[in-house]
């Protein structure tokens, strides 16, 4: 590797850090003009993500869903599409986990967590699958029918969740809180550090970066996503059947964000409830974003967020600062990346390689026109 | 069954629906003329927030209901500066760019409320202004000519925008740069400056109609009040074929469901009403599928332009 290539990935990774830096600065402004300590409430999110074993637990158990999110927003992106249906694929996955983890609850552990874990994994593919067959089919933007499917989503777990899936206990009992049954104690995800929220699920995230890595630089099949994100045009011309492959990194980038609902449920709340996306689906964009859109520059990028979010609530609760900032800053955070790229993309205009960290893939009008074509 | 089909509960729904499209219109309406120009601003929902807590936080200091939305409007162009610079100048992928905004926009409205409000409290927002003779029509007097300022000035923005993009110079030149940049640029044209003047437009609108919600029609500010709001009315753009007229027929669409689904809770009625909500987003999606292919969306849609060298 020359010195100006090994500059120049230093540059790609630092990037996004500078991004970070100057996020946590504007940061620092706006608190200064809000009238609060900068520096006490910056000091007591770091504490509170990092300081003890609780703390980075929680942070850790905060990064899992964001990197399975963010893994399949990686492969969506390098396959030319955007996928802006998380929220409502990890709400998918995550009922249909339950359903089925309740549904089938006498079968063996050994049977019923697998098959727990697939059906929601097999929930979030339909969700995902469904906006990529439009596109690849009709040309119907995706970013919009991603959009419209989170609706549903949140719509068909209002009622689920106040019907058929609701809680024969509260419903006996009287209450009328919207949440599931439980999951049998036998298919809980076991904990990596005992008495803390943190579980394999964890672990389960970190090889699956692998294996997307695996996936989409070893394999046939990553190489064509790759292609046809690249260049959809070219792509058709070599003879790869451009629509099959848009429509198949939606259903696995919603298949990865379906599995993270479940295993929010089956890791950390054991039933399904309201709320239990959590803006995963637009933090984990966040995080594959700032992981260079690489598999494995997600693992770091989502404990960082997952540090983010964690160590702002501890904030909100030590400092009174509240935690909304973690939010305002992701959002700065996605401007100035997305920003930056202006400047790697001049450069590979001049040099294109494909090392895996290349420029980013054509989305957004490109794929767009060869489907509409082809 | 009789209680619940009387001509006044009618009236009642289809004054709630005239009533509710007032931020799709706004927000699809400053969409539009986004789009037209070539530019997908993803952030709407992000730039309502901060205009309806802006809005909000203006007229719970004291200050005059217009003065609120003036002061959202001004947000909305900063917010819509900040798009533009990120997307124009920069050059960035704009679907991505918009998630920043809206995220930007959630965050710091939210920051804003709890640090300077604090609670959820209520202000008394726009009145409604019942417009003499015409209100006195049975039936559609109050469907139609019985609501706040914010209400009408929204339907006024249809032709309003209608005019400006289909008959005047800069909608001439906002659709020419939508549709080949190249060719206006060099007849001309600063396709940078048409794109920065259609996203603070949009950002306006979009602000106002957030403030719409904030000071007209629920006079309260939450934390993530528009629920998504803003996505639809991006959505709208393209389910009205990028024309106001479409714009305004997907807005009542979206607006009559909602006030089917208040008047359903109101009367207890046993439907399972998350069920008939979902159906204009199947709708949308109906839609969009069976005219993607032949509508004539604005050819340089979400592409960046950038001057050959």
């Amino acid at each position: 590797m020359n010195t100006r290539l090994f500059l120049a990935k230093l540059i790609d990774i630092l990037l996004p850090v500078l991004a970070m830096v100057v996020a946590l600065v504007v940061g620092v402004l706006l608190l200064f003009l809000l009238g609060t300590d900068p520096f006490e409430a910056y000091s007591a999110l770091i504490r509170g993500a990092l300081g003890n074993v609780s703390g980075i637990t929680q942070t850790l158990t905060k990064a899992t869903p964001l990197l399975l999110v963010g893994l399949g927003i990686c492969i969506a992106f390098r396959g030319g599409v955007i996928n802006i249906g998380g929220e409502g694929q990890i709400v998918v996955g995550a009922l249909a986990a339950t359903a089925f983890g309740v549904g089938f609850g006498n079968m063996p552990a050994l049977i019923l967590l697998p098959l727990t874990l697939i059906s929601g994994a097999a929930a979030g593919l339909i969700w995902g699958g469904i906006p990529g067959l439009l596109k690849a089919r009709l040309g119907v933007n995706e970013i919009l029918t991603t959009v419209m499917m989170n609706q549903i989503a949140l719509r068909l777990m209002n009622f689920l969740l106040r019907g058929p899936l609701l809680d024969p206990e509260h419903v006996a009992a009287g209450t009328s809180i919207p949440q599931s049954a439980a999951l049998p104690e036998s298919i809980w995800l076991p904990r990596l550090v005992p008495r803390t929220l943190f579980h394999g699920g964890a672990i389960l995230a970190v090889l699956l970066a692998l294996a997307v890595y695996f996936l989409l630089w070893r394999t046939t099949i990553g190489y064509r996503i790759r292609a046809v994100g690249l260049n959809p045009h070219a792509s058709r011309y070599a003879g790869i059947p451009v629509a099959k492959y848009v429509t198949l990194s939606l259903a696995l980038s919603g298949m990865l964000c379906g599995l993270a609902g479940a295993v929010e449920v089956l890791g950390v709340h054991h039933r399904m409830l309201e709320g239990l996306s959590g803006g995963y689906g637009f933090s984990g964009i966040v995080a594959a974003l700032f992981g260079k859109l690489h598999p494995l520059g997600a693992i770091p990028a989502s404990a960082l967020f997952g540090a983010l979010l964690v160590g702002a609530d501890k904030m909100q609760r030590a400092v009174q600062v509240p935690s909304a900032l973690a939010i305002a800053l992701q959002g700065l955070v996605v401007l100035f990346v997305v920003s930056s790229d202006l400047y790697v993309r001049r450069r590979t205009r001049r040099r294109v390689g494909d090392d895996g960290s290349a420029g980013p893939p054509a989305t957004e009008g490109g794929t767009r026109d060869a489907v509409a074509e082809a | 069954m009789d209680e619940l089909f009387t001509i006044s509960t009618l009236i009642g729904i289809l004054h709630s629906c005239v009533r509710l499209a007032t931020p799709y219109l706004f927000a699809s309406l400053g969409e539009t003329f986004g789009q037209r120009s070539g530019v997908l601003n993803l952030g709407v929902d992000g730039i309502m927030l901060m205009g309806a807590f802006f809005a909000f936080y203006a007229v719970f200091e004291g200050h005059n209901l217009w003065v609120g939305v003036l002061v959202a409007i001004v947000v909305g162009i900063m917010m819509g500066l900040l798009k533009a610079f990120v997307s124009v100048t920069m050059q960035s992928l704009q679907g991505i760019s918009g998630i920043g905004l809206y995220l930007f926009g959630l965050g710091l409205s939210s920051l804003l409320f709890k640090t300077l409000i604090g609670s959820v409290e209520g202000v008394s927002g726009f009145r409604q202004l019942a417009i003499p003779l015409l209100s006195d029509i049975p039936g559609l007097g109050h469907i139609l000519f019985n609501h706040n300022a914010l209400v009408y000035l929204a339907y006024l923005m249809v032709p309003v925008s209608w005019f400006v993009i289909n008959r005047t110079t800069l909608g001439l030149k906002i659709r020419a740069v939508g549709h080949n940049p190249e060719a206006a640029d060099t007849l001309g044209v600063s396709v940078n400056g048409v794109r920065y003047t259609t996203l603070m437009i949009g950002g306006a609108l979009a602000a106002v109609a957030g403030a719409s919600l904030s000071i007209g029609l629920q006079n309260v500010f939450q934390e993530n009040m528009t629920n998504g709001l803003g996505f639809i009315a991006v959505a709208l753009v393209y389910f009205g074929s990028w024309r106001t007229v479409g714009v305004l027929g997907g807005s009542l669409l979206f607006s009559l469901v909602n006030a089917l689904q208040l008047w359903v809770q109101a009367l207890d009625i046993p439907v399972p009403s998350e069920v008939a909500v979902m159906m204009p987003y199947i709708m949308t999606i109906v839609v969009l599928a069976f005219t993607a292919r032949q509508i004539q969306k604005p050819a340089a849609l979400a592409r960046s332009y950038e001057r050959g060298e």
